[in-house]
């Protein structure tokens, strides 16, 4: 079963196309971490998976076949947008009765156990509450519904390392108990080595690079040789970065080759998930000032 | 996680999972390497348990390789000039050598010279 399938989508504001001729098709059983630069069409896509925008071409549907937003679809799948949409003044127990009335099928134990174990008290205000009990809050919301499909935009971006780690902790616990799939869009590379094996990177609107991780990894290398040689290289691979000294040269390629295969002269190297994407988002220009990432793109620079 | 003996029961994969903060599939996977090599069962209901310990080679035998190896080579190769880094690199290209024996290693030495 795919827990996503779009083909041809495309979603056009007035400023023009977010998202084009998108197709792609995730298997179920997988966590799935969605990257891309700012306005690569990350919100955009994950927006239309759950029905809150219609595509302008193309369709998506998901869990294996129900069109984005059908009330079969909402049933199933649970979403959480950036910046934990909960009510502020309300305690959280009041949050819950709120989700429960909203929600059919709301599992209120399910939710009060794992605030227990959380230990996010009841009675205090939402807006009291740190910013990892709120992203937890909002976690727990959704997962007392028992989706099959979990989307979570940006869900770690504003949180503190513990945080972060103890959010994406609650994740992958409830992947193991309940075996539902994940998507959620992140812009913490570091994060997603551990929690992820399922990798969809848009860039410009579009799918530059989408499968698990294991396999995408696989498929590229990275060379080291002479540098003066580099240009045999530039002509036989596909070459997404190149860091070139006065004698020595890497080059990150894509078209995978096992170490005995590489050119004369040349070693080749496996690849790591966080130079990969890093790779990708270099490559794909900014729009317009855009670009917050966090963690791993300053070590990357420092290096 | 732990050490584990011959007949221990090994973690629930929800166990590791919430301890680690790690996919639930690389936890499969690694049992499932496991179970490849025998050295774990499955007992359907039960758990997973561990079927037999990695076999080991003679102490007898590693003190002696241990003893040939400090009094012979790494010596020459301290006296050589190689630091801990140095024997490291030349012992972990050695063996990618004898790993991938690979054929253009002639060509790539009067390259790089």
């Amino acid at each position: 079963m795919t827990v996503l399938e779009t083909f041809g989508l495309g979603k056009r504001y007035r400023s023009g196309w977010a998202l084009s001729d998108c197709t792609l098709a995730i298997p179920a059983g997988h966590i799935v971490a969605l990257v891309g630069p700012n306005g690569a069409g990350k919100t955009t896509l994950l927006n239309c998976a759950v029905g809150l925008l219609r595509p302008s071409s193309g369709s998506v549907r998901v869990l294996g076949g129900l069109p984005a937003g059908s009330p079969g679809a909402l049933e199933r799948v649970a979403y959480v947008a950036q910046d934990a949409p909960l009510v502020g003044q309300l305690p959280t127990q009041e949050m819950i009765t709120v989700a429960r009335c909203l929600n059919p099928g709301f599992d209120v134990q399910n939710a009060l156990r794992r605030l227990q174990s959380l230990e996010i008290p009841l009675r205090t205000r939402v807006a009291k509450l740190s910013g990892g009990q709120q992203a937890q809050l909002a976690l727990t919301l959704a997962l007392a519904r028992h989706p099959e499909l979990l989307i979570l935009d940006e869900p770690i971006a504003r949180l503190d390392p513990v945080a972060r780690h103890d959010f994406m902790t609650q994740v992958v616990t409830a992947v193991a108990e309940d075996g539902l799939s994940v998507i959620f869009s992140s812009h913490v590379v570091s994060e997603l080595e551990r929690v992820a094996d399922y990798l969809l990177l848009l860039s410009r609107g579009r799918v530059a690079l989408a499968g698990p991780i294991d396999e995408v990894l696989a498929e590229h290398a990275c060379l080291s040789g002479p540098a003066d040689d580099v240009r045999s290289i530039a002509n036989g691979f596909d070459v997404l970065d190149l860091a070139a000294g006065r004698r020595h040269a890497r080059v990150l390629v894509r078209g995978g080759f096992a170490s005995g295969q590489a050119p004369a002269g040349w070693e080749s190297d496996d690849v790591g998930l966080e130079e990969l994407i890093l790779a990708y988002l270099r490559r794909s220009p900014l729009p317009s000032g855009a670009g917050d990432f966090t963690g791993g793109a300053s070590s990357w620079q420092a290096s | 996680m732990g050490y584990l003996r011959k007949g221990d029961q090994l973690p629930r994969v929800k166990e590791v999972v919430a301890a680690l903060s790690i996919n639930p599939n690389t936890v499969l996977k690694a049992y499932r390497s496991l179970e490849e090599k025998r050295l774990i069962a499955a007992r359907p209901g039960l758990g997973t348990y561990v079927q037999a310990e990695p076999e080991t080679i003679d102490i007898q035998v590693l003190n002696s390789l241990r003893q040939r190896l400090r009094a012979g080579w790494l010596r020459e190769a301290r006296e050589a000039g190689l630091d801990d880094d140095g024997i490291l690199a030349l012992i972990m290209v050695e063996l990618q050598d004898i790993r991938g024996s690979r054929a253009d290693l002639p060509g790539s030495a009067e390259g790089v010279a």
